[in-house]
């Protein structure tokens, strides 16, 4: 973990309005695992005393990027920033996704820009797999070619039908889950909104299998200190008891079967 | 501060008999236990720490969310959250032992008899400096903030705490009171031996589009730069009322507020939400006052204390 003054290197449009800065920081790019993420102080953001928290896309050499697009008044000034403007990094935070069990086939599940905290994984992992990645439209299936590049089989999902299958990317996901996964355990590595996190943990406990989950959600220190990114988690025992867990400090990544979904909770 | 260079300002002093060898704290329940920020700054190098709220049994606050934030702040109900007494001491003392400077333990409780007997407890555990009693956290449904808000029952919180223990207490009392000379007098009187001034303001903000209160607790405590004038003035009202010392908090983003409340009569200082923004806020501060009173030409930060000039 680390604070550090970054300099931007890139900043660059993905698709629609989603864009990659890029970032000099190098003791955070050389520790960075995959599904970390790092905590941002967005320069010109004078009144705003909370940094936002984003996935770590890339880590390479020195240089880490993240994926994001305007959402708010932090990703608006984001949004601003230009090659060789300085921003303080703090990272990288959380515990990651854990490595791929061997003999299981690890399968990533995308939603938007969830997508980006996939990449290293895929990047890393000794062996391929397949990403299902999905979206509104075609604008919002960012990526793709990057894991096809790494050797992944690639299945898309829009709701409009502009590209792939038409609908949900868990309907894609199940037509690919019916069509016969033969001997193969798949490994759910998921990352999205809170209603396909939730829609991704019933169908690994359908299929008895493990889906790791990572949560995205409104972060005060990142560090564990200030305890508001709690989310309830299942103790073994007695039945019904339970936990908070940091998101930002235990997680962001649990295993689907150890959350307590909190219906207040919509992310 | 070990062996300062000649001419270099002086930032030692004590608060509640407790030597510090800077005035720049970091303020309970935004900094943990310690260990969180360990890695990213050297602490050490603080006033002293003063950590999360502690209570005699686990407790597992509010249901989520519980922050908010606001132009200028943050709301939070985070519902203090803590281990309990008996974890805190297994599992952050040994830790919290190894550091060299003060260890200040904010304390609570749902009645008068929690209050003491966790003092009571607290005096048995060695590397404890003082005890903060927290009166005035917004968050919880008993206790907290209805101690706080009432004069005589925080003096009789107070004194139950008093009796409890040998360790400096330092009541930390609520902005919201119509008159603060009163409270911090009462709290005083009761055998406070300094007082820590302000907590967060209560708060609450509304999602027009569900029309529901945002927060999981519906109101909050409200924190950062958007209090901290309000904390200036009641601290200002505060030190001219009691002789104790003020460990002022409230919005502190850099050294400037910092010296603010130094100049308005407050001994010490804690920086609390900051630590959010910029994890190094603290020593930041700390180096601040240092160049304050070098260009200055002010020996001592005991100098500074209630130096402000209203002719």
């Amino acid at each position: 973990m680390h604070l550090e003054n970054a300099s931007v290197t890139q900043h660059r449009p993905v698709a629609g309005a989603y864009r990659e800065l890029s970032f000099e920081t190098t003791r955070i790019a050389r520790e960075t695992r995959p599904g970390q993420f790092v905590h941002i102080r967005v320069p010109n953001l004078g009144e705003s005393v909370l940094r936002r928290p984003f996935s770590i896309y890339r880590a390479d050499g020195a240089v880490i990027s993240i994926l994001y697009k305007e959402v708010g008044k932090g990703t608006r000034a984001l949004a601003r920033l230009a090659r060789g403007d300085t921003l303080s990094a703090l990272g990288p935070l959380g515990n990651g996704f854990p490595t791929p069990a061997d003999g299981a086939l690890p399968v990533l599940v995308a939603g938007g820009y969830g997508v980006a905290a996939l990449y290293l994984l895929a990047e890393r992992a000794r062996s391929k797999g397949v990403l299902f990645v999905g979206g509104s439209g075609r604008q919002d299936l960012l990526c793709a070619g990057d894991f096809e590049k790494l050797g992944w089989q690639v299945v898309a999902a829009t709701e409009d039908g502009s590209q792939g299958f038409k609908g949900r990317v868990t309907g894609a996901l199940d037509e690919w889950v019916k069509s016969g996964l033969g001997n193969r355990t798949p490994e759910f590595f998921v990352c999205g909104p809170m209603g396909l996190l939730r829609a991704m943990a019933d169908r690994a406990k359908a299929l008895n299998v493990r889906a790791w989950l990572s949560m995205d959600r409104h972060m005060g220190c990142g560090v564990g200190a200030c305890l508001a990114c709690v989310q309830r988690i299942r103790l073994p025992s007695p039945p019904g008891a339970w936990k908070w867990a940091r998101i930002c400090r235990d997680g962001p990544v649990f295993e689907a079967g150890d959350i307590l979904w909190d219906d207040r909770e919509d992310g | 501060m070990t062996n300062p260079a000649a001419g270099s300002p002086d930032l030692s002093l004590a608060v509640a008999g407790i030597r510090l060898q800077n005035p720049v704290m970091v303020a309970s329940g935004t900094f943990g236990y310690g260990p969180e920020f360990a890695e990213l700054i050297d602490l050490n190098r603080l006033g002293a720490i003063v950590v999360k709220g502690i209570s005699i049994e686990p407790e597992k606050g509010n249901p989520t969310p519980r922050m908010l934030e606001v132009p200028g702040g943050l709301l939070n109900a985070i519902g203090l959250q803590n281990p309990g007494f008996e974890k805190f001491v297994a599992e952050y003392m040994p830790f919290l032992r190894g550091l060299r400077i003060p260890l200040i333990v904010n304390i609570w409780g749902r009645t008068i008899e929690q209050y003491g007997n966790l003092a009571a407890r607290f005096d048995a555990v060695p590397g404890v400096s003082a005890l903060e009693i927290n009166i005035s956290c917004p968050n919880i449904k008993q206790g907290g903030l209805t101690f706080g808000s009432d004069p005589r029952l925080a003096a009789a919180v107070i004194s139950a705490v008093r009796k409890s223990t040998r360790l400096p207490i330092i009541p930390k009392l609520p902005p919201n009171t119509s008159d603060m000379p009163a409270l911090a007098r009462a709290a005083e009187d009761a055998g406070a031996n300094a007082i820590s001034l302000v907590n967060s303001f209560p708060a609450m903000a509304i999602d027009i589009r569900t029309r529901r209160p945002i927060l999981a607790n519906i109101t909050g405590g409200l924190s950062g730069p958007a209090i901290h004038t309000i904390a200036v003035k009641l601290v200002w009202e505060a030190a001219k009322a009691v002789r104790v010392p003020i460990i002022a908090m409230g919005g502190i983003a850099g050294p400037e507020e910092a010296i603010e409340f130094l100049i308005a009569g407050a001994s010490a200082v804690a920086v609390g939400t900051a630590n959010f923004t910029d994890p190094a806020t603290a020593l930041r501060v700390i180096e601040g006052i240092r160049g304050y009173l070098a260009e200055n030409g002010i020996p001592s930060v005991r100098d500074l204390v209630g130096s402000l000039r209203l002719t």
